[in-house]
């Protein structure tokens, strides 16, 4: 889901350390070497990586082209292949009946034909195209959060090990607990209250 | 120190208290929502509210859509223990309107729309909508974020059991 969409969802993230100077440079170098790699001519299933916000199809990283005033705003892409089951079904009666011909036998083993489905799937993925999703990623480096546009569980698994492994800053996720940890209006004591808390009865 | 999913478990009912809190203050007593600590805005109900009663060996949900009316339906499951896990809400200022769905557990602020965004012409609008869009989003993230450390700062205080709880419990028993 795009920032710019009518209707956005956000999961929101603090960052918990920070990018050594010079930022803008350090950012430009992580998203340049997690980019988006092409599966589309290989027999890989999934990939995902960094794209530019604009032009999701050519990532390009270029002349500071994620900065947006004083955020960083790129993407996640993440591209799946998706095989449909009935396709799967028919080249493997093909390659068995063609196996089967060869060998001259009326059966197939076990593991004949698991090579079979491998090979299936290996050519498969060769010849569909990727279906890519694209989720925005707006960092706010002053304020140490980042905005990530959906809520779905495996793109924001995959934000959060991304984001560690291109810049090496860890992404904590806001929710009720992690908000009066990172809140600095919250004090200590406040936080040591919370901890001792249960939930109220509101029935009497 | 708690790891992420334990404290995420263990502390959601503080986001379920929240909302339900949040409603309690639309219907009673908008003017804490005016407080001058926060950005001036008016709050009121939407669509949508998901309540759950998590006392019962299976949790019990309820899902109310419509019109602000129906919302009186959400008493009897609140009066049985259960609380808002999900609201959806809109927000305005003197120049916008925000309407969203508010996630207890995780804060989360989904379906979110904003009034009076012009659309865009051509590429050279782009970084100021995205502007526009990120300074809009930002306030209602602040505005939200201020009422939940309003909100939590009277959960830890005595104010809460002796106060705020009865009153609650006072709006529910006169609905």
């Amino acid at each position: 889901m795009s920032l710019l969409a009518n209707a956005t969802s956000i999961t929101r993230y603090r960052v918990l350390e920070e990018l050594d100077a010079p930022i803008t440079e350090n950012v430009y170098d992580g998203l340049q070497q997690d980019r988006i790699p092409d599966i589309d001519d290989v027999d890989t299933a999934l990939s995902s990586g960094w794209t530019s916000f604009q032009d999701p199809y050519t990532p390009n990283f270029e002349g500071a082209s994620f900065v947006y005033g004083s955020y960083f705003l790129f993407s996640l892409r993440i591209d799946k292949k998706t095989i449909p089951s009935k396709l799967i079904q028919k080249y493997m009666a093909i390659e068995i009946a063609k196996k089967l011909e060869a060998s001259g036998r009326d059966f197939l083993s076990k593991n004949e034909k698991q090579m079979i489905k491998e090979h299936v799937f290996n050519l498969l993925n060769l010849r569909i195209p990727a279906t890519p999703h694209i989720y925005n990623v707006l960092w706010n480096y002053e304020s140490s959060l980042v905005w990530f546009f959906t809520h779905l569980k495996s793109p924001n698994e995959i934000v959060e090990t991304l984001f560690k492994t291109s810049f090496g800053l860890t992404l904590k996720r806001i929710f009720p607990f992690s908000f009066t940890e990172l809140n600095p209006k919250i004090s200590a004591f406040d936080r040591d209250q919370l901890l001792s808390l249960s939930p109220t009865n509101f029935q009497r | 120190m708690l790891d992420t999913a334990t404290a995420y478990n263990r502390f959601k009912f503080i986001g379920h208290e929240f909302l339900t809190w949040l409603w309690y203050l639309i219907e009673t007593d908008n003017a804490v929502l005016h407080h001058s600590e926060l950005p001036t805005m008016t709050l009121a109900l939407g669509k949508r509210m998901v309540l759950e009663n998590p006392r019962e060996n299976h949790a019990e949900t309820i899902t109310i859509k419509g019109d602000y009316s129906n919302f009186e339906t959400g008493f009897l499951p609140l009066k049985q223990g259960a609380l808002v896990t999900e609201i959806s809400l809109e927000a305005k200022s003197k120049e916008t309107t925000w309407e969203f769905n508010l996630k207890g557990e995780s804060l989360a602020v989904t379906n979110m729309r904003i009034s009076n965004l012009g659309p865009i012409e051509n590429n050279e609008e782009i970084e100021g909508a995205v502007l526009e869009k990120i300074y809009l989003l930002e306030q209602i993230h602040t505005y939200v974020d201020s009422l939940f450390e309003k909100f939590l700062l009277l959960r830890v205080s005595d104010q809460w059991p002796h106060e705020l709880v009865p009153q609650m419990q006072k709006w529910l028993r006169n609905n």
